[in-house]
């Protein structure tokens, strides 16, 4: 009959997928990148900070407006499954779970890549930021960080849309087990920008939060899958 | 099955049913709506777990196991509205572990339908959607196939269509199960119907008998409710198949 | 069962009252703090029994994804519920002992930091098992216990770190640094008998979970009944 399909086609197949729908609906990215926009904005009617001090909370900023805009697009790209009830073809097929995981993790990775290739600038312009420390280290940051949001946002992602009150349920329990992450990030950056201390604690706290939490995610996510 | 019980909360959707089937039939689900036939399709097909009771479904207690043997239509058309017929059934056969252009363009023409046809399945006619929808549950070659309510807003003549393809299938050894509320349109090809009511199995008949033929029993059917001598295969010699159409066979009461 | 419950909590209720007059009568006053030193004698030990607690709650859940017993959701439940509790007890005596020492209500020291996000993180889990609906919530929840608490050691190193990089004042002074034998004692005689007195909530909680599902089974299966006119 047929081979049993490899975890790793699989995964590239659903990304692919799912890339070539975001790109015709572009659900979650126009309304990630609009949300986006507002918070940089609102807080900039909070903040007027001077040079030095804009170093100092731009991390902080930059880092809570992606996770939110994050979590508008988790919501999304899982809604498109729901739609037609679809998720249900790809659970009865002899495809892994685990590759519909590693597939939407990915793909909103990408997404909020996206998000914060855009908004990045944005900030050095509004805040006139310039960076102290190596500029290539945000980039360790900025990759590990974004791996730590969305590999746990996309499993309560999937775990919340089982439930009734999925909007608010999403951050209700994403944000907490979030905190050392979010901690990591914005010390790291804000360290990086300062030049005040070294960032290697904290990326080496991401890194071993990135690990642990994918395998975790790995193991769970065929039952919460076929939780019905 | 074994005394298959499915709960929701306080609701009893499935209540202890208990049934065995032979393959290479066309078994017709009947009931009144909430009688627990889309639970009970589901619960089979491994998408939801039985709340007490056990399934096996050929040869295995595992239905993930066998997943490239079995196809399934669901209510909704579990398809992507923003992709093309192809696209759609190329990456769910890729599921399948199948990477074959002609194998999709086969199934496609197989229900009926155009595979160069570039139109987003969103925009298609209800019966066009429920037709991909076959042709996705069949693109990998299942010898069981489950369907529930296939003909839902779907034009006479492509449930006409889909009726013959899914008798030819029957005759080519496929097993097929149709939840179905147009008894009348499964009546010329059924093999054995199953009448479902309140979560219980209350009656299983060659074809379809003449009184479950009008849509809407909910008068008629009370005083005809058969007693609960039912649950198993009906004995049967093997030469009462040569009335495939199974007419005008009166329900034992 | 009922009669070693009973006598549990009779043995429960004396290791409270002799904990007690450990904590306040027996133990030596500190220099430095004074009295208001004693609320430590609370303070700590329901600090290490809501962590067993949640400890308890994560095999639980490791327990139930394998087999999806009955009894092992009610535990994960009963030792959440107890579990959020005590930390809030840790989280009421951390303000409580410092506004007296220090002037202020809340230092954002590593210990006190640390307890607050994981009261955050199992009163989440709490909110998914109470506010979410639908028959797996068994199974959603099972997952949450095991990240939350897979999450607590990063937790804890984090906080500890940024702390080292940002310094506050620390609360609990008696941190290893020497405490009087006599205090040690006080502490864990409160210890044993916070123990107890949450295995005994457990107990209690875990005992009315398991009936409240065996409850909800037995309304649907006298609905069908009743509605079929026959019992099977």
């Amino acid at each position: 009959m047929t081979s049993a399909p490899s975890l790793w086609a699989i995964t590239r197949r659903t990304l692919a997928k799912d890339l070539r729908l975001e790109w015709r609906s572009k659900d979650a990215i126009n309304s990630m990148l609009f949300f986006a926009l507002l918070v940089v904005v609102i807080f900039s009617f909070g903040f007027d900070p001077t040079a030095e001090e804009s170093r100092k909370i731009a991390g902080g900023l930059l880092w809570v407006a992606i996770l939110f805009a994050t979590v508008v697009a988790l919501n999304q790209t899982w809604t498109r499954e729901l739609r037609n009830q679809v998720l249900d073809a790809y659970r009865l097929s002899p495809a892994p779970p685990q590759a519909l995981f590693l597939a939407k993790t990915l793909g909103n990775f990408i997404f909020v890549a996206i998000l914060e290739v855009l908004m990045v600038p944005l900030f050095v312009v509004f805040y006139n930021l310039r960076s102290v420390g190596p500029v290539w280290q945000l980039g360790v940051v900025a990759v590990l960080a974004t791996w730590a949001l969305v590999v746990n946002g996309t499993f309560f992602a999937a775990l919340s849309i089982r439930t009734r009150s999925r909007e608010i349920m999403l951050p209700l329990i994403l944000f907490p087990i979030s905190i050392p992450a979010l901690l990591a990030m914005v010390d790291a950056t804000t360290s990086i920008l300062t030049g005040d201390s070294s960032p290697i604690f904290w990326i080496r706290l991401l890194a071993v939060y990135d690990f642990v939490f994918t395998i975790v995610g790995l193991l769970l996510f065929e039952p919460v899958l076929n939780a019905e | 099955m074994r005394d298959v019980v499915r709960h929701f909360g306080r609701f009893a959707a499935l209540r202890g049913i208990t049934a065995d089937f032979a393959p290479g039939r066309l078994y017709v689900l009947l009931g009144e709506n909430g009688a627990g036939k889309t639970t009970l399709l589901r619960v089979i097909a491994g998408l939801l777990e039985p709340s007490r009771g056990a399934v096996r479904v050929l040869g295995s207690e595992n239905i993930r196991a066998v997943a490239t043997r079995f196809g399934y239509m669901g209510h909704a058309p579990l398809l992507y509205d923003e992709m093309s017929a192809m696209e759609n059934l190329e990456y769910f056969s890729a599921l399948y572990g199948i990477n074959d252009r002609a194998r999709c363009q086969e199934a496609i023409r197989t229900v009926g339908l155009d595979p160069a046809l570039e139109r987003r399945v969103g925009q298609y006619s209800q019966g066009m959607r429920q037709r991909i929808s076959l042709a996705r549950a069949i693109v990998h070659g299942p010898e069981l196939l489950f369907l529930d309510e296939p003909f839902s807003n779907v034009d006479l003549r492509s449930a006409k269509q889909m009726t013959t393809l899914l008798a030819a299938m029957r005759d080519q050894g496929t097993t097929i199960f149709v939840v179905t509320h147009q008894a009348a349109l499964m009546e010329p090809v059924a093999d054995e119907s199953i009448v479902l009511d309140a979560g219980r199995l209350i009656a299983r008949e060659w074809g379809i008998p003449s009184r479950l033929l009008t849509p809407y029993p909910a008068a008629e059917a009370a005083p005809h409710r058969p007693s609960a001598d039912v649950g198993v295969s009906p004995q049967h010699p093997e030469s009462a198949r040569q009335d495939p159409s199974g007419t005008n066979r009166e329900a034992q009461s | 069962m009922k009669t070693l419950f009973n006598v549990l909590a009779v043995l429960t209720l004396l290791l409270l009252g002799y904990a007690f007059c450990q904590a306040i009568f027996i133990a030596p006053t500190e220099a430095t703090m004074g009295d208001v030193q004693r609320i430590f004698y609370y303070h700590l030990p329901s600090a290490w029994v809501a962590f067993l607690l949640f400890f308890v709650n994560f095999l639980a859940s490791v327990w139930y994804l394998i087999g999806r017993h009955a009894r092992a959701d009610a535990l994960a439940l009963a030792s959440a519920e107890v579990g959020v509790s005590f930390c809030t007890i840790v989280l009421l005596t951390g303000p409580i002992w410092a506004r007296p020492v220090w002037g202020i209500w809340w230092t954002w020291d590593a210990r006190l930091t640390s307890t607050l996000v994981l009261w955050l993180i199992y009163v989440s889990y709490l909110v998914l098992r109470h506010y979410a609906t639908g028959g797996q919530v068994p199974v959603l929840a099972a997952a949450l216990g095991i990240f939350g608490f897979v999450d607590v050691p990063i937790v804890y190193m984090a906080i500890r770190w940024f702390r080292t990089q940002h310094p506050q004042p620390v609360i609990a002074g008696g941190q290893g640094s020497g405490l009087d034998p006599r205090m040690w004692v006080a502490v864990l005689w409160n210890l044993a008998a916070f123990a107890m007195l949450a295995f005994l909530f457990v107990w209690v909680r875990y005992r009315q979970a398991l009936a409240s599902r065996a409850l909800e089974e037995a309304h649907a299966q006298a609905s069908l009944d009743f509605e079929t006119g026959s019992t099977p």
